[in-house]
């Protein structure tokens, strides 16, 4: 038999709310103007507006999460969804990546190799692509894009590994400072982390127009400059997007919110920031350095 | 479960109740409402699907062109298939895990309220999307719903119109699930242990992790489709050094695990379905749980068994044909199960369940042919034939879609109060049975005989069948509209029913008032 | 004992209409190659084994079915878990399984050694033709849709396909082969993906662009073999069939040396001077056969999708302009590069004829030599 008691936990259940909706009208405006842009016709009003309505609503939907979490209105309780939700959306984005790593690896073990004369596919060489050598890296056998240079792991590459390890290990600093409740180095330690991931972003635009410029590596270097800017590119929209919202938590941090014991939003934001720090370590493996 | 609830006064601490008019239904975090909206959602596109069938359907019902050019039967082949599997199948069980995961667990809402009607709330935008590529220059998508390179990129203008709405449903789909596996571990009433869970519950939790893990896997498929046609990369392209198969590979470790979320929850409705029915508890729960864990395991290492003819080396083709097979083992363990519960029951056979043997006997059928596309050699012969549709029709149309019907007749009483006509429903049960197979089956002999699938005008020797399936589809298809109407009746009014609504209903959600209160399980019960 | 009787009944119901529906072609071809006969044979044991499956469970199913209903006063039961019969029924299927995996691992591995093969033909895609090469013949040819299914097919036509003699399934040009001789195909595609299938021979394998596929054929009986392209290609996908026409060796031999003659006179023309009234009749048939798929017969293609060619800035401006696009094509479009299917005098026959009919009049003319020079 069930009982049911009163002192039982009770579950914090939001009002009636319009946010969501206008995220899904914002969105859909910022995709629309997108496509009329690739389409060949003028989208960029659709896609200010749609963009502009974007961030109202987040700042709004978002405020109204924090002035509930500085009420006091979560416990233990809601802090469960919202860890569970964090952790398996970081999880989505994994698979996402994988999606990207998969071509790479694909590229490289099976479809380069074949276009070669490896394996079975003796006949696509032979009669497709005769004088095409399969060496990693390579814009395939048509050379698409021209001639160009990879891009080498131990130059700029190498620092931005440096940068986003040490980011790794401030966040973990502000982490402490918070639990021990030192106020300051919280602030410290985030303002380096945001720091430090703005820098690996002007770093990186700064790598892209050396690759456009001297080494002619693009989009259009064949498979090549198709994966190293999928890979990189998805991952430097991942540092900016984590930088911005560790942004949101030091100004948070500053005007006095989360307590030692009750920081979610602080740990997402760590969370999700070595998430893409793992993923460079991957990118700067297998992109970068094999 | 022998669990009740003892849950009458709702201690709402936020008297909030719906708001009033339609903004109700744009700004509510209620479960039950989303769910709502979710189902009359999906029913209304599994209408706009069915009519795209039926275009595909009278087009064939005679050999030459009859109504519609080749290319506009392209574009109704692979709208057809988009509509019916993520705006119509998918967002029904969306809408069912909302209605009643929260009720079979004893939640007070799910999880995360206010994302939850952002999951919702993306589809409206993203289907408009998505159709109204008909009437842009160029039509609609017509490479089919697989959207394999290089001809997906001769698309014209829709194409970033298709590529953006499979990311916006994309996004629904993964914020959904999180939301579902959220609510799933982190609310079940004290006592509700993870083996004690309705199988329903059960099935979702994991749906909604093949949906974490592979829906993003699709959204990185068609950027790069995305990249390969305006940016200039060369993912899909040999000249570059990519594989237009490469493609394939990226899509079907979606596109497998797919059609099983297409029908996991299905197992699990029926799976509550036939031992209400039987009045004798499910036969083997835990292997049932373990079947299911087994099926989503190895849905993720039989992606190529769509690809056979494409070239692979034969060790991988042995390796896929291999694993595939097996997942007869975990599936058949299933359905000797729901025989076993029916074994030595005291049965009746109500609509719902009428539709629970259904799908028992129609998906076997389908899972059937399944198996006869596993073996690789013979593949070669059936591949992108109409045996393929005959095979994912028998499981997706009397498999998904009959398990739907099954939950709405099981659960629709709970939800407004009333109950459906049973005399109806009956006949609802019956033409569809019928006319399903008239459909459906005739398919199986033209593949086999030689007609390939996604065509617009076949030979002559194929006639005979084409034009009894054709007579079937329209007999399904109107017989479907007999299942809006009696929904629609019941919700209007009809006779009051009660909290337990069938006889042999176990569950948490029978301990609830028909219609449950607005606001269920503030206060969680126990189970002891 | 009465479930046998049920089962066997079943069984007997089942049977008697299958052997019907394989004289009517209603079940897979057993086909004309050892192969063809060895994947019937896993396709009808497949089949048996889900029969015999399907036909246990379900009887037991409805036998609980008619005996344990509550109309009936049974009470139910309360058994709800057995480790020894869900082993059994694990156990079980896994044996079928296995059973079944490993003769067709053994066909597969046979399907794919397409080593000692005695002729190589290639094949490549087109949208939405084959093209067929024996290279070490010197042979080259394009096999397209018979032109009387084509006006059959086309909406509206008011001809019954049934007039047709194998409506759909007939080219202009099939494709030969020896009988009694291993044939390996190489396949390939110009444009996207296409699937090359004669059920007969159990041979489906996709011509994908940048990358060649191969399957071997050994067929044991002369005839005409049909078959149409499995993978969705297109507008015209379902009008891509296929022929093949197996030969004895003499048989072969005399094809081979017709080609051979067709060949050098087609070469003939392309080196001579043509007037207008000759391009414009070769012009005619090739547009028909190559162009009109997607131009229309018209010329006023599909908005949206393919350009109108009357009219055109094209077609009516620079000879020049218009030569180049239908040499290269262009890139990214289904407007594809033709320097490799139709000869210079094909060439210059299209494009004059679509300079001065489908409602042009430029009135100026292409020679196969401007042709070459523009290659
Ligand atoms: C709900 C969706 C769903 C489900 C559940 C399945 C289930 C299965 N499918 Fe299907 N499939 C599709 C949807 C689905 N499929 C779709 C949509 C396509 C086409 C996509 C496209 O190209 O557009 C497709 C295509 C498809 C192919 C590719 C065909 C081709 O293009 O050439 C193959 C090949 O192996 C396959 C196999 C299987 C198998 C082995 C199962 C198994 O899971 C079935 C297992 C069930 C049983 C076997 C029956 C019950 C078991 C018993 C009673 C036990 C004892 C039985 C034995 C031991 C035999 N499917
Ligand atoms: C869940 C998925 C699902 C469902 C439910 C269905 C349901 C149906 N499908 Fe389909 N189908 C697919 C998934 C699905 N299908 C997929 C994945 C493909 C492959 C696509 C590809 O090749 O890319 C496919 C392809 C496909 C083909 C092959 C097309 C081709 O190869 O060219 C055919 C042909 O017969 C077909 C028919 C049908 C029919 C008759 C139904 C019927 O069950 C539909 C019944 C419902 C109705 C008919 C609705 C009732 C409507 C009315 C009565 C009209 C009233 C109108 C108003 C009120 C406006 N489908
Ligand atoms: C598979 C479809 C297809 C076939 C077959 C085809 N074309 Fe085209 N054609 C196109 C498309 C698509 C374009 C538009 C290309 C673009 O976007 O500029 C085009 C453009 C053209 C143009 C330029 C028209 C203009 O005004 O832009 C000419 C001339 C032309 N084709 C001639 C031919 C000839 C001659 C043939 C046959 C030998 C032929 N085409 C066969 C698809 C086709
Ligand atoms: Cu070529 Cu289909
Ligand atoms: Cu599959």
């Amino acid at each position: 038999m069930a009982s049911s008691s009163n002192d039982a936990p009770h579950y914090y259940v939001p009002h009636q709310t319009i946010w969501p909706f206008m995220m899904s009208v914002g969105l859909t405006g910022l995709v629309l103007g997108f496509i009329h842009y690739l389409n060949g016709d003028s989208g960029t009003f659709l896609m200010l507006a749609g963009a502009g309505l974007l961030i109202y609503t987040l700042f709004r939907w978002f405020g109204e999460v924090i002035s509930e979490s500085e009420g006091r209105q979560y416990g233990k309780w809601e802090d469960g969804s919202f860890r569970l939700g964090m952790s398996w959306f970081i999880f989505s984005e994994v698979m996402f990546f994988a999606a990207f790593f998969g071509a790479l690896f694909y590229a490289r073990t099976l479809s380069v190799p074949w276009l070669g004369g490896a394996g079975e596919e003796a006949e696509t060489h032979n009669l497709l692509w005769n004088t095409y050598q399969a060496i990693w890296p390579t814009n395939g056998p048509a050379d698409v894009g021209g001639e160009f240079e990879a891009m080498p792991a131990w130059g700029l590459p190498a620092i931005n590994t440096l940068l986003l390890l040490s980011s790794g290990a401030t966040v973990t600093w502000a982490h402490h400072a918070l639990k021990a409740n030192n106020r300051q180095h919280l602030i410290y330690g985030l303002a380096a982390t945001v720091g430090l991931g703005f820098l690996f972003v002007i770093l990186q635009a700064v790598e892209y127009s050396h690759a456009y410029h001297e080494m002619n590596l693009t989009l259009h270097s064949g498979i090549y400059g198709s994966t190293f800017y999928m890979l990189t590119g998805f991952h430097g929209m991942h540092v900016t997007l984590g930088a911005i919202i560790l942004t949101v938590v030091l100004f948070r941090a500053i005007k006095g919110h989360f307590t030692p014991q009750n920081h979610f939003a602080f740990e997402a934001a760590a969370w999700y920031w070595h998430f893409v720090d793992v993923v460079w370590l991957g990118l700067f493996i297998f992109v970068y350095w094999l | 479960m022998n669990a009740q609830a003892v849950q009458h006064a709702d201690h709402d601490h936020h008297d909030h109740g719906p708001a009033k008019g339609w903004m109700r239904w744009l700004t509510t975090t209620n479960h039950k409402d989303i769910g709502t909206l979710y189902l009359w959602f999906s029913l209304l596109m599994f209408f706009v699907g069915g009519t795209m069938a039926l275009v595909i359907r009278a087009e064939l019902f005679q050999p030459g062109l009859q109504l519609v050019q080749p290319e506009f039967f392209n574009q109704m082949t692979t709208m057809h298939a988009l509509v019916m599997i993520f705006l119509a199948v998918m967002p029904a069980f969306v809408g069912l895990a909302n209605w009643m995961i929260p009720l079979m667990i004893g939640a007070p809402d799910m999880a995360l309220p206010r994302m939850n009607n952002w999951s919702f709330w993306i589809l409206p935008f993203a289907s408009t999307m998505l159709i109204s590529t008909l009437f842009v220059d160029g039509g609609a998508p017509a490479g089919g719903w697989t959207m394999y390179p290089p001809l997906v990129l001769q698309t014209g203008a829709a194409f970033p119109m298709l590529i953006f709405s499979v990311h916006l449903l994309g996004i629904s789909s993964i914020m959904g699930s999180i939301n579902i596996i959220a609510t799933i571990m982190n609310l079940r009433a004290p006592g509700m242990t993870y083996m004690k869970m309705p199988l329903f519950v059960w099935t979702w939790f994991i749906t909604a992790y093949l949906l974490i893990a592979t829906m993003p896997v699709l959204a990185g498929a068609v950027t790069m489709l995305l990249t390969d046609k305006y940016f200039g990369t060369s993912f899909f392209n040999a000249a570059g050094g990519g594989d237009p198969v490469m493609f394939q590979h990226i899509f079907w470790f979606f596109g497998h695990p797919e059609v099983y979320i297409l029908i996991l929850p299905a197992f699990g409705i029926v799976s509550q379905i036939i031992p209400t029915f039987a009045r004798k508890p499910l036969f083997g729960y835990s292997s049932m749980v373990y079947a299911t864990a087994s099926i989503a395991f190895l849905s993720f290492i039989v992606w190529a068994h769509h690809m056979f003819t494409v070239g692979m080396p034969v060790a991988a083709e042995v390796f896929f044909m291999m694993a595939t097979m097996l997942i007869a083992v975990p599936t058949g363990v299933k359905v000797f199960n729901w025989v076993s519960t029916m074994w030595k029951g005291a049965m009746t056979f109500e609509t719902p369940m009428l539709f629970a043997i259904g799908f028992v006997v129609m998906f076997s059928i389908g899972g059937f042919s399944g198996l006869m596309l596993a073996i690789a050699p013979a593949d070669f012969q059936y591949h992108d034939t109409y045996f393929v549709v005959a095979h994912f029709h028998y499981v997706l149309v009397p498999g998904a879609v009959f398990a739907i019907m099954a939950s709405v007749y099981y659960w629709l009483p709970k939800w407004c109060g009333h109950m459906y006509d049973e005399k109806l429903g009956q006949i609802h049960f019956w033409l569809s049975a019928i006319f399903v197979n008239v459909l459906f089956f005739p398919q199986h002999f033209i593949g086999l005989a030689g007609m390939p699938r996604r065509i617009p005008d076949y030979a002559v020797q194929f006639a005979d069948f084409n034009m009894i399936s054709s007579i079937g589809a329209f007999g399904f298809g109107f017989s479907q509209l007999m299942f809006a109407y009696i929904v629609i009746k019941a919700v209007r009014g009809g006779k009051q029913a009660t909290d337990q609504v069938w006889e042999g209903a176990q569950g948490l959600e029978w301990t609830l008032s028909s219609p449950p209160p607005y606001h269920s399980f503030s206060v969680q019960p126990h189970i002891k | 004992m009465k479930r046998k009787h049920i089962a066997g009944a079943l069984v007997a119901a089942l049977l008697s209409p299958l052997s019907a529906w394989a004289d009517w072609g209603m079940n897979m071809p057993r086909g004309v190659t050892e192969l063809s006969e060895e994947i019937y044979g896993l396709h009808m044991a497949a089949f048996w084994v889900c029969v015999v499956i399907g036909v246990v469970v379900f009887g037991a199913m409805f036998y609980s079915i008619l005996k344990h209903r509550k109309s009936l006063g049974v009470k139910p039961a309360t058994f709800h878990e057995s480790t020894t019969v869900e082993i059994i029924w694990t156990v079980i299927p896994v044996i079928i399984l296995v059973s079944l995996a490993i003769p067709a691992a053994q066909a597969l591995v046979k399907m794919e050694d397409s080593s000692n093969s005695e002729l190589t033909i290639q094949v490549t895609g087109h949208q939405w033709k084959w093209q067929y090469e024996y290279p070490e013949q010197g042979i080259k040819f394009m096999s397209v849709l018979g032109s009387k299914s084509r006006e059959a097919s086309a909406l509206g036509s008011g001809i019954a396909p049934g007039s047709v003699e194998h409506y759909l399934l007939e080219v202009d040009n099939p494709v030969v082969v020896p009988v009694g001789k291993k044939v390996r195909f190489l396949f390939t595609s110009n444009d996207v993906i296409h699937s090359w299938w004669v059920p007969d021979l159990a041979v489906k394998k996709d011509a994908i662009p940048g990358f060649i596929n191969d399957m071997w054929v050994k067929v044991e009986k002369p005839g005409t073999y049909r078959g149409q392209c499995t993978e969705l290609c297109g507008k015209d996908h379902g009008f891509m069939p296929i022929n093949v026409v197996a030969m004895d060796d003499a048989g072969f031999q005399a094809w081979v040396d017709e080609q051979k003659a067709a060949a050098a006179a087609a070469a003939d023309d392309s080196n001579r001077v043509w007037t207008q009234d000759e391009l414009m009749a070769k012009g005619e048939t090739i547009y028909k056969s190559t162009c009109a798929a997607c131009h229309q017969a018209s010329g006023a293609g599909i908005p949206g999708a393919f350009p109108a060619l009357t009219g055109s800035a094209i077609t009516t401006g620079d000879l020049k302009g218009h030569v180049d696009i239908v040499l290269h094509g262009k890139a990214g479009t289904a407007m594809q590069a033709f320097s490799s299917q139709l000869s210079d005098a094909d060439i210059a026959a299209v494009v004059t004829y679509e300079r001065n009919a489908l409602g042009n009049s430029v009135g100026d003319m292409a020679q196969p030599a401007d042709i070459k020079a523009m290659r």
